[in-house]
């Protein structure tokens, strides 16, 4: 089974110029054009090589732990009133999503013969990932976090250098996810021709929107066979996931873009409030323009200086969103809830108490949008997309200054 | 009125280009660096854009960048500052700046404010080539913007030919794979890079930039091509203490 490759031909498909509708493309300046135009040539061959799917699979498989369990929260659905399935990537080595993602470019990285590889990371998760990846490939390793990041995802940083990688802090800007992803690509013009950038979100220029769902996309494939399995039907009635670049989002919907039967919900890092000032939920305070290569919907002012995004999740603070979720928001196939800090943290809580898994703060962010206006019948997934070790310093200073009774 | 790419022409050699950020350092000091320039010798003035992120720049100029919004930069104003400079400048003043820039000010208002202001030329990084051809190069046309893409030690000789083509200033050529900002001599790869577009015999003039940081990686570069484009090491003199004239005469002395 060659991931990504068994849909038909979606009507979400991006376009031989990379765009979704009016959203994607490749803006980028002419020392990037390379390297980028490497990978545009190159992926879908090298993904669909017989030895690739097969040492990809067998990663996702032996060393990833693959398939993630898809688990019926029976305690969830009898306080939400419709029934809740769980795709545990939370279960994946290295706690997330995001390794299916590095599994795979790290695997397309050795067949462009590059020897050093960069990455960006927010909450840290796509961060740990590629430096696992890359020990594991023994390949040379820098991650650039964001100088406020690397404060609040600590555990993180820690494990990184565990795992042999070079975290250097980006100082510019927000010192959050957007300017480690600005830095990197600046240390990928000035090393173009030996490392190759593993982005973890669904954004950046064509391909990378494109390449990151394909990889993530077994996890929407799963659902369908274990949900199979479970109910006998292959499709839920809503898919749920978290959004700040889009990868797990992507991935969790990859299989179901074109099931109209399945409604998809996405939700958004309102931080303090989306009228607050202090908020990340870029569907509703972006507007269409250019960020990190690619054209979608971003927070800019007048000017197209990109603003400033503040969520208390690392993860989610990031002032753009992937072109293909543009494109699913703004032609209606997806719908977008706001959830802001403080409903995330109760959403937080409720799911340890209530199910026995602490989940990453982006996860909570779904978690918060679950009480969907869903009949007894509905059948919902959500993506639990991390684990949320590494946010327990976060939440004991939440749980602490707000005065929460544990 | 010559054009960008005639008065490069018409000096043939050493080509001064000079780029600084507008509203840097001070917000209202744009107008008195290009008079300055002019008066020590510049052949074409460069003015940056401030922009949040300035993908291809680097510490230098991301720096004078975020001073320049905090002194209150924006579009319009360097439109109106350039205004104003031209009536005492006669050299062109080229604008650079993100693609997302001029989207958000509305891009045919844009190149049609920036023409009606007296910026004779444009440098985007980020508009791809075949964008500014479907969408653009009319436009750019029927006002007489003319416009420099870049090209890289990796810009293939058909790519490198089609940027001379759609260059309708000169053709910016990249000295190194890097952002801008980097210091040292020139390696003998980048000297066989040179040569490399020498020998091509484009009818687009050439101007090197990147790197470019002292007289003599000036008079290298120089040899190879009708001029070239200094940013971030002028930036850095401005960055010193000092009067606005005596940093810019003793720049432009330390690079002669």
């Amino acid at each position: 089974m060659v991931t990504g490759f068994t849909q038909k031909e979606s009507a979400f498909a991006v376009t031989q110029d990379g765009f979704y509708g009016e959203f994607g493309g490749a803006f980028i300046p002419e020392m990037l054009y390379a390297n980028v135009e490497e990978i545009r040539r190159k992926y879908m061959e090298i993904m669909g090589d017989t030895q690739f799917q097969t040492e990809f699979r067998d990663l996702l498989k032996h060393y990833v732990g693959r398939p993630s369990p898809l688990y019926r929260a029976d305690n969830l659905s009898k306080l939400l009133g419709f029934t809740v399935y769980l795709k545990r990537e939370d279960l994946n080595h290295t706690g997330a999503h995001k390794i299916n993602n590095t599994i795979g470019q790290i695997l397309l990285a050795r067949r462009l013969g590059k020897k050093r590889i960069i990455a960006e990371t927010g909450a840290g998760q796509h961060g740990v990932a590629t430096a696992t990846v890359c020990a594991l490939a023994g390949l040379e390793c820098v991650v650039y976090m964001g100088a406020v990041d690397i404060e609040r995802q600590a555990p993180n940083v820690a494990r990184m250098k565990m795992l042999g990688a070079k975290v250097i802090p980006a100082e510019s800007g927000s010192k959050t996810l957007k300017d480690a992803t600005n830095e990197a690509i600046r240390d990928w013009i000035n090393h173009a021709e030996n490392t190759h950038y593993i982005i973890g979100s669904a954004i950046g220029p064509h391909p990378y929107p494109d390449m990151v769902p394909r990889f993530q996309s077994v996890i929407s494939e799963e659902i369908q066979w274990q949900l199979q399995e479970q109910t006998g039907r292959d499709y839920p009635d809503y898919v749920i996931a978290c959004v700040g670049g889009g990868s797990n989002a992507a991935g969790a919907f990859y299989h179901y873009l074109d099931d109209q039967r399945v409604k998809l919900v996405l939700a958004e890092a309102a931080g303090k409030g989306i009228d607050s000032g202090h908020s990340a939920a870029t569907s509703i305070l972006g507007s269409k323009g250019i960020i990190h290569g690619c054209m979608t919907l971003l927070m800019q002012n007048e000017d197209g200086q990109i603003m400033e995004p503040y969520s208390l999740s690392a993860g989610l603070d990031y002032p753009g969103i992937g072109p293909l979720h543009a494109h699913l928001i703004r032609t209606g196939r997806a719908e977008v809830h706001p959830a802001t800090d403080d409903e995330a943290m109760d959403a937080v809580i409720q799911l340890a108490r209530t199910e026995g898994i602490i989940p990453a703060l982006e996860t909570a962010h779904a978690l918060a949008v679950l009480r969907l206006n869903a009949g007894p019948d509905a059948v919902a997934v959500l993506c639990l997309s991390g684990r949320g070790d590494k946010d327990l310093n976060t939440y004991l200073t939440y749980i602490e200054q707000h005065k929460i009774e544990l | 009125m010559q054009t960008i790419r005639e008065s490069i022409l018409k000096k043939g050699r050493d080509v001064l280009n000079i780029y600084f950020t507008a509203g840097y350092p001070g917000p209202e000091d744009t107008v008195e660096i290009i008079r300055l320039l002019e008066a020590h010798g510049a052949d074409l003035i460069e003015l940056g854009m401030p922009y949040s992120d300035p993908l291809a720049d680097g510490q230098t100029i991301q720096r004078s960048s975020e001073k320049a919004l905090k002194n209150g930069m924006n579009i319009r104003k360097l439109f109106s500052q350039v205004a104003q400079a031209v009536n005492t400048t006669s050299i062109p003043v080229i604008m650079m700046g993100y693609y997302n820039q001029m989207l958000q000010y509305g891009a045919e208002s844009f190149v049609l404010d920036a023409s009606a202001a007296g910026i004779r030329g444009m440098i985007i990084p980020d508009l791809p080539m075949e964008i500014f051809e479907q969408e653009y190069q009319s436009l750019f046309e029927s006002c007489g913007m003319e416009i420099s893409f870049l090209v890289t030690p990796l810009t293939s000789e058909e790519r490198i030919r089609k940027a001379a083509d759609l260059s309708s200033a000169f053709l910016y050529v990249v000295s190194q794979s890097a952002i801008t900002g980097q210091q040292g001599a020139f390696s003998e790869d980048q000297i066989r890079y040179f040569q490399r577009i020498e020998s091509m015999h484009l009818s687009t003039p050439v101007l090197i930039g990147f790197g470019i940081h002292n007289a003599e990686t000036r008079a290298i570069a120089c040899r190879h091509a009708h001029g070239v484009i200094i940013g971030s090491a002028f930036i850095r003199a401005l960055e010193a203490e000092g009067s606005l004239e005596d940093k810019v005469e003793n720049f432009m002395q330390s690079i002669r």
